[in-house]
């Protein structure tokens, strides 16, 4: 039996980026892009539900976001994960990776009992991978980062091949350990459909808030200890709940500061036209050649 | 403010003994950092039998050598390597520490940056020492960490006003190594070794590597495909068009996502940059972090079949249209040139 915590993360499709994204003073509207799961934290999960699959124990999902991160929970739970948590406050807005770090490490610290910390190697809104590591440095046990496969589990003992520079390593790890996997490891499972009827309307804290906003025979405790009992209701934690020092929270507990954002102005542009013609192409390379461009 | 050390140090790395080039790169922008704010260059170099690799830092500018140099740190391993240089950090409290963007300084930096709360930002594309005026307080000699942000439609400024330690990772090629005409008396300091149980704690049971057989940087030409060409049977054209012209193939990150390419080959932010004589651009949009990966050739082609993609806005020559009909005819004006 082995319990693994999966770290996730909800992120902008930067890769779908459109034209009313942008502002006209050239920064991002983050509310107008679309949300999505990060992949390789979905291949992260996909190797712990096979670690519980084939030698048993239980999977746990956290992110830390907005509360609109509660959908890629419910995914979570759609995939095989027995809990989730979002850890949500507005007092961890603006964190870097390492106050990030410090809000995980300590939500880990209180989960306690596992083996397996699997996170995706990067997210793609930053690509920083920082996050991972930072955690586990925090929790004081070892990491494998760029896992590919893992090779082989036994005797509180794992095989991890990872890639490196040029190559690719097999290490053999201690337990706990937490790992950062590389897109290919694993290919997630898709959704169960018992497991979407049973799930798609778990609820967080945020969540449940807003419907009693609408509904004034509506009260907060009541809705949560029902969604609890039809266990629906996705926990979540605030950094009063974990009792976090607000200093190494959002902000206040990032030393990096963004000093200054330019939209990207493209420079004057003077290029030359070429015709794509064969005569067009024939005299732009003649032009190459006697540049000493070709040759 | 002076209570933390004027000094720039950068983390050397080593593959089987040898240094990485990256390291060497970042030695030289070391050196110009360290002069503009009157600080130090010190290398720290880790491994068995390296003190040749602490010797070569000094051709690249520093001023200083900490060098760690045991059998158990032949090959990187995360906890002895992060547990040495927290250490020393703790103990130096260096004012700025730079990385190579690779495996083993990305799995490396995060450890000291978390255990020593220092700022730290990934995969800069620049990196200046300046005054800076923040939230109405003044600070002396900041790093600022320039790196385009948010699918590149931004680039961010990143400092780190408050903490001691600034940290930053810069992929291999963004900077440009520049031995120094009068390099500095040798000062190589040794640091004993002295294990500790968790060293161990991971084992490696095995290790393949081979020489890459890439090398963008040191290509003349290039010839880069974007996902603009759809399929990957599509991008063949491009390894037709470098094969007749003499060039690398490279591609921008989406060609590499959608498995066009091999990530090393990858051109840009993420990936290498290049400053070739030619580089052709096919079906490549030209977000900023693919730019900053390539404007600096001398010579830019850009094939696209939209004729506002930003690419043609840093090209020498534009040609709009489709690369499935326009390569084929320049592999067959070139070849018709040359006879």
């Amino acid at each position: 039996m082995y319990n693994s915590i999966v770290l996730v993360k909800q992120v902008p499709d930067t890769a779908n980026i459109s034209g009313n994204v942008m502002r006209e003073d050239g920064t991002v509207n983050r509310a107008k892009l679309p949300a999505i799961f990060n992949h390789e934290d979905r291949v992260a999960l996909e190797l712990a539900l096979q670690v519980k699959d084939k030698f048993g124990g239980t999977v746990t999902a956290l992110t830390m976001g907005p509360p609109r991160a509660s959908d890629i929970l419910r995914e979570c739970l759609y995939m095989g994960t027995d809990r989730v948590y979002l850890i949500s406050d507005r007092k961890f807005a603006g964190a870097d990776t390492l106050a990030t770090s410090y809000v995980l490490s300590e939500t880990i610290r209180k989960i306690g009992n596992y083996d397996f910390i699997f996170a995706g190697r990067q997210a793609i809104d930053g690509d920083t991978a920082q996050v991972g590591p930072q955690t586990a440095e925090k929790l004081g046990i070892p990491q494998i980062t760029y896992a590919e496969e893992l090779i082989d589990l036994h005797d509180g003992k794992v095989r991890v091949k990872r890639k490196i520079d040029g190559g690719f390593e097999i290490l053999e790890s201690s337990l706990p350990v937490l790992l950062t996997v590389m897109k290919d490891a694993a290919v997630p499972r898709p959704y169960s459909a018992k497991r979407i009827m049973a799930f798609k309307s778990a609820k967080s804290l945020m969540e449940l808030e807003k419907l009693v906003e609408g509904n004034s025979l509506l009260y907060i405790d009541k809705l949560v200890d029902e969604y609890k009992s039809r266990s629906l209701y996705i926990p979540t934690l605030t950094m009063d709940d974990l009792r976090l020092d607000a200093d190494r929270c959002g902000i206040n507990g990032s030393p990096t500061k963004v000093y200054k954002i330019e939209s990207v102005v493209l420079a004057g542009g003077e290029h030359t036209l070429i015709e794509p013609t064969k005569a067009g192409l024939s005299a732009l390379i003649g032009k190459l050649m006697e540049d000493h461009i070709f040759g | 403010m002076s209570t933390f050390a004027n000094e720039v140090w950068v983390f050397v790395e080593q593959r089987d003994g040898k240094p990485a080039d990256v390291s060497f790169e970042l030695l030289s922008k070391g050196h110009k950092l360290a002069a503009g704010m009157n600080g130090l260059l010190k290398s720290v170099v880790m491994g068995d039998g390296v003190k040749d690799i602490a010797s070569e830092t000094f051709r690249f500018g520093a001023d200083e050598c900490l060098l760690i140099d045991h059998p158990d740190l032949k090959n990187y391993k995360t906890l002895p390597y992060s547990r040495i240089l927290i250490e020393l950090v703790r103990k130096y409290t260096p004012r700025i520490v730079l990385f190579g963007a690779t495996v083993i300084g990305r799995d490396l930096a995060p450890r000291v940056a978390s255990n020593t709360r220092s700022g730290m930002t990934a995969d800069c594309t620049d990196l200046q020492i300046s005054d800076v005026e923040y939230l109405r307080t003044k600070y002396q000699n900041l790093l600022l960490q320039i790196r385009p942000a948010f699918g590149g439609n931004i680039i961010a400024t990143i400092i780190t006003p408050n903490n001691p330690t600034q940290m930053a990772t810069v992929r291999e090629g963004v900077m440009e190594m520049h031995p120094v005409e009068r390099q500095r008396e040798m000062k190589i300091t040794e640091i004993p070794y002295v294990p500790v149980d968790s060293d161990k704690l991971v084992t490696i049971i095995e290790q393949y590597r081979e020489e890459s057989k890439v090398n963008l940087k040191a290509a003349p030409i290039i010839v880069s495909g974007g996902y603009g060409l759809g399929t990957k049977q599509n991008f063949q054209l491009i390894h037709d068009l470098a094969h007749a012209i003499g060039g690398e193939v490279a591609g921008s990150r989406a060609a590499v996502d959608a498995g066009f390419i091999p990530p090393e080959r990858q051109v840009g932010q993420t990936g290498v940059t290049v400053r070739p004589k030619l580089y052709i651009a096919v079906g490549i949009s030209g977000a900023i972090q693919h730019r900053a990966g390539m404007q600096e050739a001398k010579k830019i082609i850009a094939i696209n079949s939209d004729p506002d993609a930003p690419i043609f806005q840093v090209s020498h020559y534009g040609i709009v249209g489709d690369a499935m009909d326009i390569l084929p005819k320049f592999i067959e004006a070139y070849k018709n040139k040359l006879k």
